[in-house]
C-alpha cells in the first residue's frame, strides 16, 4: 500500500478503472461464470445479467407452513438443478434425511446426479457445503440449514465465486418464529427467494387436486430490484411457467410494485 | 482320502489313529482295522494353498520361507536363531504355536536341506537340532527313503538289503551311480553337505504398510502431522510398485506409556495419494491424544483394490475427466470421514412399490442404476418423512379423504384431494416388523394395507397421508402422514 500511496494516476483512467473495480465487487461474480436464465422473460428481467447467476451463492426459504419442511422451496430448487449444464453431479447436504427421489425425478432431477450428504447439524452442513464447493466438477453444493450466520455465508459466497460451483442454501427452521427472526439476519447472498404453495385452481369440472401454483418471491437481489411472481410448479423438465391468466397479460404486473423494496 | 483305481486310499491320517493305519492304505482296510474311522474327501489343491499360507506365516521366523513337496515347509535360519534364543527352542516355539492352531508338525534343524528334511519325516522326534557337521551320524539310522529318492530306486535299494542311509555309506561310489543313477548319488551328497541344493524361496509377502520409529517421542500436533505424511509417502510408493491404491487404511500410534491409538480411514475410489491419505488422518489429529508422546507409528493398508498407473499430463484430453473424478472422490472421503461411514451416498431406486423401501442409499461412487424405476408420472411427496407420523383425521368413512387433520399441532382443512391409491404391503415379507404403530387392520389380511391420498389444505400445502387398513366394526383405522409435496 505504501508503494502505490504516493504515486497519483490520471484521474480519467483511474476513476474509469476504479468504477469498474467497485461495480465488479457490488455485482459479486455475476459474468464471470455466467447465468441460468429461467426461459421465463418476466422472471429472467429481473435478474442482472438475464439469468439466475452462477459461481454465486443464494439462498431459498419457505413461508407459509412451509419453514419447517421447506418442500415447495425444494422443488422449485430441484427445477433450478435439472436445468443447470453440464449434468455434473450435485452435493446435497441436509440433517434430516427426508429427501425422496420420486418426488425429485418428477421435479426434473435425476437422482443418479444427486449426491446426499447427511451432516449432524447446521454447522457441519455449512462445512460441508464449503468443502464441496471447492470441486470444480460439482454442478452445484446445495445445504439445507437453519442458522446461516453472516461470516459462513461470506465464506459459501467467496468459496462458489473461487470454483464456479453454485451454493444454494434451503433454509429450515423447527419453529415459525424462529423463522421469522432468522429469516430478517443479513445474509450475503445474491439472490434471496422465497417461495410456498398457492391454493389450486380446481380445473373445470374435475374433482381432485388442480394445477399446482407457487409463490415466487425475490426478496432480494444484488445488482438487481426484488420482484415477486406467481408461476405454475416445475415440470419434468425443471422448466416454471407463470401462471396462465399472468403470462396473459403483459408486461409483468403492475398491482406487484409496491411488494418491490430497495436492496 | 485318495481315489485310485476305484479304490479309497487314504492320503493322510489323524495323529492318533497312527498306531493302527497308515496312509498309502486302501480304505477298506483301515475301516476292517478302525471301524469308527471318518473318510472325508482330499483336496490337493486345498492343501497346496493351505501349505503356501503356512509357509508365509512362518515369515515370521525367517524372512527366508518356501514349500517342500505337499507337507513340508523350508526356513532358512541363518542369522535369525538367535532371536528366538537359539535354534532348539525356536523350533519348539514353532511346534508349538503350531499345535495351539490344531497342526501336527515335527521339526528339524540341520546344516543341510536334505538331511533336515529327513531328520524332520523320518526322525520321529517332535524337534531335532543336530550340530553342524554331524548329518552323516544322525543320518547313518533313517531309512533310505528319507533322502527323498523316487519310490522304485528306494524299492530296488529294499531289495538289495540297504534299508538305512548308514549302508549307502560304505558303497563304493560308482556302484552307487551305476546301480541307482546319479540322482540317488546328489541326493546322498546334498544330505551330507558335500554338494549345495539351492531352494528358491517364496516371494516375500507385499508389503502394505509403513513404519516411523522416532528417536524422541512426539506429541505436538504438527510433528504428528509430519510423521502422517512421511509415512503416506512411503505405503503409497510400495502401492505404486505392486500397481495397487488403498481402499481402507489404519493408523497405529504406539505411546511411550504403551497404550496403543488406532484411526481408520476408507476412501470411496483405490488411491495412493500420499497427501489425499495422509489428509484422511490428519484432519482426525484432534481425537488421538499424545500424552507423553508417541513413539512409534505405523500406517497399513488394510484393503487394497488393483489401481492403474497413470501418468498425469500427457493425455490432456481424456485426463480432464479423470481428475475430476478424482477430486470428486476425495471430497467423498474427506465428508465421511469427518462425518461418519454411510453419510455420503446416492439415492438409487429399488424395486419396491412400498414408497420407503423405493429408495435406498448407496456408496456415493457405486456404480448404479438410473431412475428408470421412478415413474415421474406417479403422485409422489418430494419429503418423505423416515416414518409415517400419526395424525388426527376427520374423515367420513368408509373411504374418502379426511376433509380435517392436525399435525404438529396444527390443524389443516383440507380443500381438495386426490386419490386414494391403495398401497398393499409386500406378503413375502414379515408385516413391517417392528413398526407396528402403523398397522391398522385387525385381520393379517389387510392390516399392511394402505390407502393414501394426495390432500391440499386451504393454504395451498400438499400432503400425502394415508390410512392404515380398512373400516370394520369395531375397528377405527388410524391415519398418518408420510409425506409433503411441494
Amino acid at each position: 500500500m505504501n508503494a502505490t500511496a504516493g504515486r497519483v494516476l490520471p484521474p480519467p483512467e483511474g476513476l474509469a478503472a476504479l468504477k469498474e473495480q467497485v461495480g465488479k465487487l457490488a455485482r459479486g461474480s455475476v459474468g464471470d461464470h455466467g447465468v441460468l436464465p429461467f426461459g421465463v422473460s418476466a422472471i429472467d428481467a429481473a435478474l442482472p445479467g438475464g439469468g439466475l447467476a452462477r459461481g454465486a451463492f443464494h439462498e431459498l426459504s419457505g413461508i407459509d407452513g412451509d419453514e419447517e419442511d421447506g418442500a415447495v422451496a425444494a422443488a422449485f430448487l430441484a427445477g433450478i438443478l435439472a436445468r443447470l449444464s453440464p449434468p455434473a453431479p450435485v452435493l446435497w447436504c441436509h440433517v434430516f434425511d427426508d429427501l425422496y427421489g420420486p418426488g425429485l425425478v418428477a421435479r426434473g432431477l435425476a437422482p443418479e446426479r444427486l449426491i446426499s450428504v447427511r451432516a449432524r447439524d447446521d454447522r457441519t452442513v455449512l462445512e460441508a457445503m464449503e468443502d464441496g464447493l471447492k470441486v470444480p466438477s460439482l454442478a452445484a453444493v446445495v445445504g439445507e440449514a437453519g442458522a446461516l450466520p453472516l461470516t459462513a455465508s461470506r465464506r459459501l459466497q467467496l468459496a462458489a465465486a473461487n470454483s464456479g460451483v453454485t451454493a444454494f442454501v434451503l433454509r429450515r427452521w423447527r419453529t415459525g418464529t424462529r423463522a421469522a427472526a432468522e429469516r430478517a439476519e443479513p445474509v450475503a447472498a445474491a439472490t434471496r427467494w422465497r417461495v410456498s404453495a398457492l391454493p389450486s385452481r380446481p380445473v373445470d369440472g374435475e374433482p381432485g387436486l388442480g394445477r399446482l401454483l407457487w409463490n415466487v418471491e425475490l426478496t432480494r437481489c444484488r445488482g438487481g430490484v426484488p420482484a415477486h411472481w406467481i408461476l405454475e410448479a416445475c415440470d419434468a423438465t425443471g422448466h416454471v411457467a407463470l401462471a396462465a391468466e399472468l403470462a396473459d397479460r403483459a408486461p409483468a404486473p403492475a398491482e406487484r410494485q409496491p411488494l418491490r423494496r430497495a436492496g | 482320502m485318495e481315489w485310485a483305481g476305484g479304490r479309497g486310499l487314504l492320503a493322510a491320517v489323524d495323529e492318533r489313529l497312527l498306531d493302527s493305519i497308515v496312509p498309502g492304505m486302501p480304505l477298506a482296510d483301515a475301516r476292517a482295522i478302525a471301524p469308527g474311522i471318518v473318510a472325508l474327501d482330499a483336496d490337493p489343491e486345498g492343501d497346496a494353498a493351505a501349505l503356501r499360507r503356512l509357509a508365509q506365516w512362518c515369515g515370521r521366523y525367517s524372512p527366508w520361507t518356501a514349500t517342500d513337496g505337499t507337507d513340508g515347509i523350508w526356513l532358512d535360519l541363518t542369522g535369525v536363531a538367535h532371536l528366538f534364543g537359539d535354534e532348539p527352542s525356536l523350533a519348539a516355539d514353532l511346534v508349538a504355536r503350531l499345535k495351539r492352531r490344531g497342526l501336527t508338525a515335527r521339526a528339524a534343524v540341520a546344516d543341510t536341506p536334505g538331511a533336515a528334511s529327513a531328520l524332520a519325516r523320518a526322525g520321529g522326534k517332535s524337534v531335532t537340532v543336530i550340530p553342524s557337521g554331524a548329518e552323516q551320524l544322525a543320518l547313518a539310522l533313517l531309512p533310505v527313503s528319507a533322502l527323498r529318492l523316487p519310490p522304485e530306486t528306494c524299492e530296488l535299494m529294499d531289495r538289495l538289503g540297504l534299508r538305512r542311509i548308514g549302508d549307502l555309506y560304505k558303497l563304493p561310489r560308482p556302484a552307487l551311480v551305476s546301480r541307482f543313477g546319479l540322482a540317488a548319488a546328489e541326493r546322498l551328497d546334498q544330505a551330507l553337505g558335500k554338494l549345495p541344493e539351492p531352494l528358491s524361496p517364496l516371494p516375500p509377502m507385499p508389503t502394505r504398510s509403513s513404519h516411523r520409529c522416532f528417536a524422541e517421542p512426539i506429541a505436538r500436533p504438527e510433528d504428528l502431522a509430519a510423521a502422517i505424511a512421511s509415512l503416506a509417502d512411503a505405503l503409497c510408493r510400495s502401492l505404486a510398485r505392486d500397481g495397487v491404491g488403498a481402499r481402507r487404511l489404519a493408523l497405529r500410534f504406539y505411546r511411550v506409556d504403551g497404550v496403543v491409538l488406532a484411526l481408520e480411514a476408507g476412501t470411496a475410489q483405490a488411491s495412493r495419494d500420499p497427501r489425499h491419505l495422509a489428509h484422511l488422518f490428519a484432519s482426525r489429529l484432534d481425537r488421538i491424544d499424545p500424552d507423553l508422546g508417541v513413539e512409534d507409528m505405523r500406517l497399513e493398508a488394510l484393503a487394497v483394490e488393483p489401481l492403474g498407473s497413470r501418468q498425469p499430463g500427457l493425455d490432456r484430453t481424456g485426463a480432464g475427466n479423470d481428475r475430476s473424478d478424482d477430486a470428486l472422490a476425495r471430497l467423498v472421503d474427506r465428508l465421511e470421514t469427518r462425518l461418519g461411514a454411510g453419510s455420503v451416498a446416492r439415492l438409487r431406486p429399488r424395486d419396491s412399490h412400498i414408497p420407503e423401501r423405493a429408495q435406498e442409499r448407496v456408496p456415493a461412487l457405486a456404480p448404479g442404476r438410473g431412475g428408470t424405476l421412478w415413474n415421474a408420472g406417479k403422485t409422489r411427496p418430494l419429503r418423505l418423512l423416515p416414518r409415517p407420523e400419526p395424525i388426527e383425521a376427520i374423515a367420513p368413512i368408509p373411504d374418502d379423504p379426511p376433509v380435517q387433520f392436525r399435525w404438529r399441532r396444527l390443524t389443516h382443512r383440507v380443500r381438495a384431494a386426490d386419490g386414494p391409491e391403495r398401497i398393499l404391503g409386500e406378503w413375502w415379507r414379515e408385516p413391517y416388523a417392528g413398526e407396528g404403530s402403523w398397522r391398522g387392520g385387525s385381520s393379517p389380511a389387510d392390516e399392511n394395507l394402505r390407502d393414501y391420498y394426495a390432500v391440499e389444505d386451504t393454504v395451498g400445502r400438499r400432503f400425502w397421508v394415508f390410512r392404515a387398513g380398512l373400516h370394520k366394526p369395531g375397528v377405527t383405522p388410524g391415519w398418518f402422514l408420510h409425506g409433503v409435496f411441494p
